[in-house]
Parts: C-alpha cells; sequence; structure tokens
C-alpha cells in the first residue's frame, strides 16, 4: 500500500502505535538498568582496593588475590563454604521430604489432605522471625530438660531451622504438578505391571519431576541468603571449629558491626555473579539445542 | 464347532462405595473366549466401575471376578493377565512411541532353563532380551498401523495416532482379555467410524477376547458380539446387538437403543392393545393379561403412512427433516407424537392414516411400582402439570437448600435465581399416595376406573383421566370397574426430576 492511500485516520492511528511501543520499550530499559545499575558498579569497585566504596585507588586484583590469601579472605571462604554446604544439604533433604509429603498429602483422604495442606502452608506465610525465634526457644527447651545442658546449637540445628525452612516451598511446588498430572497414568502403569513402588517411580516421578526441580532451587535460594534463621539456630560449625557456624551472611553482619565491609567480598559477590550468569546462559542454550534423536537399538 | 470356553465370569459382583450409594448391583455375566461384548449405557450407569473391578482398579464389595475359572477379584492390576485402554489413552507423556509400547515388555520376567555353576538346571526369571521385545513391539505397531513411528514423542501425534499407540501399548502384552473404556470418545466423528471398523478388524484378527465400555448405542450395535445394557448399576438386558434392537426387554432398553416410539398402552384381549388413541393388533404372546399396563416400542421405520381414514388411527404431520436416504416425520396423534421414517415425501400439515405391522409392535411388561409421568411439565404457579391437570407440588426439592422467593422463583442456597416456568420435568408419584373419592368435586382430575386387580390385601385400580393419562392406585377400598372417581395428590407426595440441568433455567 502506498503512503498516499493512507487516510489521516490511519496515519494518526500508526503514529500512536510507535509513540505506545515506544514507550513501552523505554520502560522495560529501565527496569532492567535499575535492577543491573548496582551489580555493574560492585563488578567496577571489585577492581580496586580502595576500603571505602566510592574511591578509586587505580586498578587492580588485589581484592581477588587477597580473597584466597588474607586473613579475612580466608574467613570469607570458609563462611562460603558453610553457606554452600548448608544449602545443598538441607535442600535436598527437603526436596526429599517435601516431594514424598506432596505424594503422600495427594494420595491421602480429602480431610486429612485439607489438614496437611493447612498445616504445611501456615510457615509459607509467617514471619521468619517467628520461627526463627520458636525453633530457638524449642532447641533451647530440648538443650536444658533433656540433655541436661549440654549445647545443641550447632551446624545440625542450624540445619533443621533451613529445612523447616524449605519444606513448605518444595512442598508447593511439587503439588500442582501432581493436580496437573492426569490420574490414570499412574493406573496405566500398574495396568501394565508395575508395582505400586515401581509405578511411582516410572509414571509419576517423571511427571511431577519440573516441580520437584523448581522446588530444590527455589530451597537453595532460600537458604543461601537466609540471615534469620541461620543466626538464631547457628552454633559450632563443621568447618570453623569450636565458634559459631559462619555463613555469608551473618559473617558480613558480624563485620560491619566493627567496621567496613570487608573489601574482599566485593570481588565474591562478583564471581558468585559471574558463575550463576554462566549457569543461566548455559540452561538457556541447552533448553535451545536442536534435538538429534537416536535411533532405537534395531538391529539389522 | 466346539463351545467356546468362559474365560471371563462375574458372580453377583456388588460395588458400593463408602457414602453407601451402590454403582453396581449384582452383576453376573459369562463371557466367552474371543468375544466382543460391549457394555452400553448412559453416564454414571456403572459401566466403567465394572471395567476397573476387571482391572484391578477397584475391589468389589461383594461377589467375585473368576478368570478362566480362577478367582482374581482381589489380585493387584498388575499381576493380573488383562490390560487396559484408557478414555483419554493415558500415555507416558516423558517416553515416545517405542518406549510406551515398550513399557509393560521391560516389566515382565520370563522363566529362563540354565546351567549353574555346580551344572545343575535351574529355572531363573529372567527379563526379555532386548531383540524380543524389539520384534514385539514392531509387531504391535504394526498391528494398529503405525509403522515408522517409533521414534516420534507421543505428545506430538493426534489423537487417532495416540489411540493407537495405547491399543499397541495393551496388547504387546498379550492380555487374555483387553478392556476398553470409552477408547474412542475423545476422537471426532469421521475419526471414530473409521477406528470402529479398525478396531473390529483387529478383534479377528487378535482373536483376544475384547471387553469394550461406552455410551455410544452406534458404536455398541456396530462392534459387538454381545451386548450388556446397563442402567443404574443393573443390567438390564444382554443380547446380540439384533436381539437388543429387535426385542427390547423393557422401555429403557428400546429408548437407549436407536431412536424409538414408546407408548403406555394397556392389553385388551389376547392380541390386541390400546394405545394413542386407538386399538391395535400385535402378535399373540404369552403372559400378557387383559387390562395389563404394557409399555409399547415401534421403530420408526415400523411406522407405516397412509391415506387418512385408512390406518388405525389418524394424524396430522407437524415436523419434516430430509436425511439423505428418507425422511424423518414427526406426527401428532392427539397429544401424542409418532416418529416415523419414510422414503415418500408428504407435505407438513398433512392428514395421514398410521398403521403398524402387527410383529412390529413390541409389547413389554411394565413395572407396577411407581407412577412416572415422563412428560410433565412446571407452570407459571409452580405446580406440575401432567396431563392437562394441574397438581400443587414442592418445586424446592429440584434444588437441595433452596426456597422460593415472593415472584416465585426459585433461589438458590448461594442466592442464584431460576425461572422454572415450562420447565420439563419428570414426575413421580407412589402408588398408594393417590386417593381415590366418590366426591367429584374435589381432587385434582377425574378418571375413570378401568381394571381392578385384588392383590392379597389391597386393590390395584388403574384409572384413566380424561386426557388419557393412566394412573395406577392401591387401595383397601373396593370401587367397581367404570366407575367415575375424583383423584388427589398431596403435595409433598409428588417427586420431581428434572430433564435438563438445573443451569439451563438461570436468570440474573
Amino acid at each position: 500500500m502506498s503512503k498516499s492511500t493512507l487516510t489521516l485516520n490511519e496515519r494518526r492511528l500508526k503514529r500512536r502505535n510507535i509513540a505506545y511501543k515506544t514507550m513501552g520499550q523505554c520502560f522495560i530499559w529501565l527496569v532492567l538498568i535499575l535492577m543491573y545499575i548496582p551489580i555493574m558498579v560492585l563488578i567496577v569497585y571489585s577492581f580496586t582496593k580502595a576500603t571505602n566504596i566510592g574511591t578509586w585507588t587505580g586498578f587492580s586484583f588485589g581484592l581477588y588475590s587477597d580473597l584466597f590469601t588474607s586473613k579475612t579472605g580466608h574467613e570469607i571462604m570458609v563462611a562460603l563454604g558453610n553457606t554452600v554446604l548448608i544449602a545443598v544439604i538441607s535442600a535436598v533433604l527437603s526436596t526429599l521430604l517435601g516431594t514424598c509429603g506432596a505424594i503422600g498429602a495427594f494420595y491421602s483422604k480429602r480431610k486429612a489432605k485439607e489438614v496437611i495442606e493447612t498445616t504445611t502452608q501456615i510457615p509459607v506465610v509467617n514471619a521468619e522471625i517467628v520461627m526463627a525465634l520458636s525453633l530457638t526457644v524449642m532447641f533451647v527447651f530440648i538443650q536444658s530438660y533433656m540433655l541436661g545442658g549440654s549445647n545443641v546449637f550447632g551446624f545440625w540445628t542450624l540445619l533443621f531451622g533451613h529445612m523447616v525452612l524449605e519444606v513448605p516451598f518444595v512442598y508447593l511446588s511439587v503439588k500442582p504438578k501432581l493436580e496437573q498430572m492426569d490420574p490414570a497414568l499412574y493406573e496405566a502403569a500398574l495396568d501394565l505391571g508395575c508395582t505400586q513402588g515401581q509405578a511411582l517411580r516410572k509414571a509419576t516421578l517423571p511427571e511431577i519431576f519440573p516441580g520437584i526441580l523448581s522446588g530444590f532451587m527455589l530451597s537453595i535460594t532460600l537458604s543461601l541468603d537466609d540471615f534469620i534463621v541461620t543466626a538464631f539456630t547457628r552454633g559450632a560449625g563443621l568447618l570453623s571449629g569450636d565458634k559459631n557456624i559462619s555463613t555469608l551472611s551473618t559473617l558480613v553482619q558480624e563485620k560491619i558491626k566493627k567496621g567496613p565491609i570487608p573489601p574482599e567480598m566485593r570481588a565474591l559477590t562478583t564471581l558468585i555473579f559471574v558463575v550463576v550468569l554462566l549457569i543461566a546462559i548455559g540452561i538457556t542454550i541447552y533448553r535451545n539445542r536442536t534435538v538429534k534423536k537416536v535411533r532405537k537399538g534395531r538391529e539389522g | 464347532m466346539e463351545e467356546k470356553q468362559t474365560i471371563i465370569a462375574l458372580k453377583h459382583v456388588t460395588k458400593s462405595f463408602e457414602d453407601g450409594v451402590t454403582v453396581v448391583d449384582d452383576f453376573n455375566l459369562d463371557v466367552k473366549e474371543g468375544e466382543f461384548i460391549t457394555i452400553l449405557g448412559p453416564s454414571g450407569c456403572g459401566k466403567t466401575t465394572t471395567l476397573r473391578m476387571i482391572a484391578g482398579f477397584e475391589l468389589p464389595s461383594s461377589g467375585e471376578i473368576l478368570l478362566n475359572g480362577q478367582d482374581i477379584s482381589l489380585l493387584p492390576p498388575n499381576k493380573r493377565p488383562v490390560n487396559t485402554v484408557f478414555q483419554h489413552y493415558a500415555l507416558f507423556p516423558h517416553l515416545d512411541v517405542y518406549d510406551n509400547v515398550a513399557f509393560g515388555l521391560r516389566l515382565k520376567k520370563v522363566p529362563v532353563e540354565t546351567v549353574n555353576r555346580k551344572g545343575e538346571k535351574v529355572i531363573k526369571m529372567k527379563r526379555l532380551p532386548a531383540k524380543v521385545i524389539d520384534e514385539k513391539v514392531a509387531r504391535a505397531l504394526h498391528v494398529v498401523d503405525l509403522d515408522e513411528m517409533e521414534d516420534r514423542d507421543v505428545s506430538t501425534l493426534s489423537g487417532g495416532q495416540q489411540q493407537r499407540v495405547a491399543i499397541a501399548r495393551a496388547i504387546v502384552n498379550e492380555p487374555k482379555v483387553l478392556l476398553l473404556d470409552e477408547p474412542l470418545s475423545a476422537l471426532d466423528h469421521k475419526m471414530r467410524k473409521d477406528m470402529q471398523v479398525e478396531l473390529k478388524e483387529m478383534h479377528k484378527r487378535l482373536g483376544i477376547t475384547f471387553f469394550y465400555v461406552t455410551h455410544d448405542q452406534e458404536e455398541a450395535l456396530t462392534m459387538s458380539d454381545r451386548i450388556i445394557v446397563m442402567s443404574r448399576g443393573v443390567i438390564q438386558q444382554i443380547g446380540t446387538p439384533e436381539d437388543i434392537y429387535n426385542e427390547p426387554v423393557n422401555a429403557f432398553v428400546a429408548d437407549f437403543i436407536g431412536e424409538s416410539n414408546i407408548y403406555n398402552g394397556t392389553m385388551m384381549s389376547g392380541t390386541t392393545v390400546r394405545f394413542i388413541g386407538g386399538t391395535w393388533t400385535c402378535p399373540k404372546e404369552e403372559g400378557f393379561e387383559v387390562n395389563e399396563k404394557v409399555d409399547i416400542v415401534i421403530r420408526p421405520e415400523d411406522v407405516l403412512l397412509g391415506q387418512e381414514g385408512k390406518g388405525v388411527v389418524d394424524g396430522v404431520i407437524v415436523g419434516k427433516i430430509f436425511k439423505g436416504v428418507h425422511y424423518e416425520f414427526t406426527i401428532n396423534v392427539g397429544k401424542n407424537e409418532v416418529l416415523c421414517r419414510d422414503t415418500h415425501d408428504h407435505e407438513v400439515g398433512a392428514k395421514v392414516s398410521i398403521s403398524v405391522e402387527p410383529n412390529n409392535i413390541q409389547l413389554m411388561h411394565k413395572k407396577l411400582t411407581i407412577n412416572e409421568f415422563t412428560d410433565a411439565v412446571i407452570d407459571k404457579a409452580n405446580n406440575v402439570i401432567i396431563g392437562e391437570d394441574a397438581y400443587e407440588c414442592d418445586v424446592t426439592q429440584l434444588l437441595t437448600g433452596s426456597h422460593l422467593d415472593e415472584d416465585g422463583y426459585l433461589i438458590s442456597k448461594d442466592g442464584k435465581k431460576y425461572d422454572l416456568n415450562g420447565c420439563p420435568v419428570i414426575a413421580e408419584i407412589a402408588l398408594d399416595k393417590v386417593e381415590i373419592s366418590d366426591d367429584l368435586s374435589s381432587g385434582n382430575t377425574q378418571g375413570e376406573i378401568i381394571a381392578a386387580v385384588w392383590i392379597g390385601d389391597h386393590y390395584q385400580y388403574i384409572i384413566r383421566t380424561e386426557d388419557e393419562e393412566d394412573f395406577i392406585v392401591n387401595s383397601p377400598y373396593s370401587w367397581m370397574v367404570h366407575d367415575t372417581v375424583a383423584l388427589s395428590v398431596a403435595k409433598e407426595d409428588i417427586v420431581l426430576r428434572l430433564k435438563k440441568g438445573i443451569e439451563d433455567y438461570e436468570i440474573d
């Protein structure tokens, strides 16, 4: 269609559409910039050794080498080790527990199901401080009345605390997958000769696996970020001997009580960001790869 | 040919759920080896539950299921040599076609004779070797016409192809009985026709027993060797498709299988029966008494049209539909409708006579348990109209927890409003809830007693009202045949059922 055939109204509409489109794009860019500017600033300042952020004392990889050599750097690495260890162990255990719970509740009678659902979902909406404090009170109670006063706080209480935090979220991400699943799939597996256990493994699990995976990832994230429950339930650590176990969040909190944020943290957070970015890119590539199927083992 | 063996027998199988609802009631059936047997019934009649009990997904509350003479009622599904084709296929979405079909074979263990270290022969249970599985899968896929499809993801297949995979997945295990739970209901019309033919051929080729469940009477008639018609958990009739179509045992079967004209009639003599205002000659059959109430079934294709005055009754054509090979006419005879199929054209509004060959009048005993009026209607004042007479009734029984507002609209528990004016219902009145009186000014209507029978401790009367509705009434008092009496029914004794869903009558 040549330009001259456009009526005045059509041209006006076209202009308005372009205006809307531009506005929308501007908005998206604004949001993206607001989200990523802090990280960019952090990355830039991880390449200078100044203690105070905002001062530039020349380009250097000093913070990165400090991270692996200095005393603070060592403390940070221990805290990182603790954080990852707790995150992985608690996520694995909560995923197991939460998945079993979801499957069990799903196949329960309606009354039982409702009760289980409500009781597991209260912790999700509950304030974290309530959970943290109640955990501490419970541990102290166990310590003084059941174990005769010997200290229970340590790695195991911390692990328990994180699991309490994560299990409801795993349950929440597995449940909808179970509800979406065609109930006849499980019956079909039984019909074709599976025992109940085999049917669960071969028919139900593959169906709800995306839910289990997202529950696991959610658990890892929750645990990595957690400060409140950690602060209330930690004790002596597995990696750092007799002192209070430190995770990244509690370590930073302790450090800023006495002085500035340890500059090595800037190097570490940059590294964490890069690792997460690489993983995200990897997942995207894996998902978009063209599937080349191998023909089944047909002979001849 | 020698008599085929019974492969599956259901003996007094009953299934009640915890809430006390009995969905299958005293089901008895012998299935012969290699038979194509179909359970046919409307939804909720217990047909799927019966199938699920054979498959092992439900356990019968009582009775037993025998397979080759062995009781399998309590075996888990994986121990039963039967396989199921599910209504929505239930293919495993995470597996491709090959793996779906091979699923059952990979679980199977067969006894293999091997020699152990001491040189003794021992029988070990071993999984099938990959090569055997491969051959069987290829054969099964060939049977369902899906060669070369084994690497496809099931989600990329069309409905018909998924259907075939589901069948292949079941037959590859060489089951003794193949259970099919409405397998064609998710396909479009054309596909369904093709699959019907294919299923029938597959059945012939494989020689295994097919146990099919459907609500589609045409499907049942096309494919089955024998049909079981079920309603409300009870078997109504078992027979070949021809038997079921030509000689339905009751009005339910007749109505469910094919289109039919069903009327209430009264035997006048051994070979005459009166219905829709005419006296018809019918075949002489044993067991029908004079004045007995009967159901009459006439198939539309058996109704013969003729010149006015030359048949048994006269009527007016009020509807005509061209169906390709024939016309379908609706003819009003008094207040009754007659459905007729004829290859000759007639004008709408033409007056015609109707006759039927005696052999095509199918008589059926009526169960005299309740007065059922299937063409009742609710009127503006929320009365129920039976025939032409209005009876007071309680319409709030149609929706639990509802009440009537001052304008006469039905208000549900959650505040929705329904207008029941003109709503067709089925009205039921128990035999002993109809009051008879000599005082003709009282009561809802008047009628003539046309039959009276003394049954042990009471009389049973058949009373015909002026608009030809028949009431069956139990009463301890004596009246004479041909007496005219007044009938009345208390408001709370009329039980109503909706013909359509209540949501059709919702208004804002």
